[in-house]
């Protein structure tokens, strides 16, 4: 076994290794059938973040930090916020643009809903997790004083 | 009847979390009332937001865990306990008296007034091809609401990054 780099003991690290990518999926899974089932961006953005604090939960703040540093989850919340603006404008030019296709019970049928969807969770999950990667930095940095 | 229980028991629990001392076991009661809550939403057949609801209360869970979990808390005690009962007692009675008159005047609960909502029923399905009428209304006929919704969500996300940037930034010159 390695050092013990920060984080939680063997066993839950074992257990967050099989889990978090499921739960990344199911989150996924949320997000894109949000206009078919219950879910949507809100909910589905929120799980995605809880997948990547599971994994700061259980393997410590360094190994997370590589992957997903707090620029760069602020980077894409921000264009989740920019593409769900440029939607909404969008809605301007065209007259019906918001009422436009349809085509019931398919996974891309209902015009821009799940482009919505997936910016929406951009920026919630994105958001969400900076705010809690900056609450643990902000203790780190207190206790390292 | 479930109903009830439930929010017999979400009451109790949002008193605990209020009175107890230790503030770590107030945030457990605090997700002890939205569980209640979410448990709610399936008796009433919301699942879109029983789902919503359960997802956010573990996450605010975490986030509150995780920032009140080395913080001392400072109990106030001061003498006035007699004056703020009282006075409590008197603006909740205050505004239950209103807020009954108001309440008589509202449609009877699970059978609301149907003037726009029954059109979004009969043809949002049809007009927007999605099968949930939840996001059919959420992200199609009321679009702009949602966008104002993350516009508010996205300023306080950028907030309380402000607020908790490293520390000193002035300080080190």
């Amino acid at each position: 076994m390695k050092s013990n780099q920060g984080g939680m003991t063997l066993i839950v690290k074992t257990v967050t290794r099989l889990t978090v990518g499921l739960i990344l999926i199911y989150g996924i899974y949320i997000v894109l059938q949000g206009h078919l089932s219950p879910g949507g961006g809100f909910a589905g953005g929120v799980i995605i973040a809880l997948s990547f604090i599971h994994l700061l939960l259980a393997f410590g703040k360094d190994t997370v930090l590589k992957r997903l540093n707090e620029a760069r989850g602020l980077l894409l919340a921000s264009i989740g916020a920019i593409i769900f603006l440029i939607l909404a404008t969008l809605g301007f030019m065209g007259k019906y643009y918001i009422f436009k296709p349809a085509r019931e019970f398919e996974l891309f049928g209902a015009g821009i809903m799940p482009l919505c969807d997936i910016a929406i969770s951009l920026m919630v999950g994105m958001g969400l997790f900076v705010i809690f990667l900056a609450l643990v930095l902000l203790i780190a940095e207190k206790k390292k004083r | 009847m479930e109903l009830h229980l439930i929010l017999i028991f979400m009451i109790c629990t949002a008193i605990v979390a209020v009175e107890i001392k230790d503030l770590i076991s107030s945030v457990i009661a605090l997700s002890a009332v939205g569980l209640g809550l979410s448990l709610a939403f399936l008796i009433l057949k919301a699942p879109n937001l029983a789902i919503t609801q359960l997802v956010v209360e573990i996450l605010c869970v975490i986030i509150l865990i995780r920032a009140t979990i080395d913080k001392d808390l400072p109990l106030v005690k001061d003498g006035r306990w007699l004056f703020n009962t009282i006075s409590t007692f008197l603006f909740v009675s205050a505004f239950l008296f209103i807020v009954y008159f108001a309440l008589r005047e509202l449609p009877v609960f699970g059978q609301p007034l149907m003037r726009v909502s029954s059109e979004y029923i009969a043809v949002g399905s049809r007009e927007t091809g999605a099968s949930n009428i939840v996001s059919a209304i959420t992200l199609n006929f009321r679009s702009y609401d949602a966008l104002a919704e993350a516009v508010v969500l996205f300023t306080a996300i950028i907030g309380v990054l402000a607020v908790t940037r490293k520390i000193g930034k002035i300080n080190e010159k």
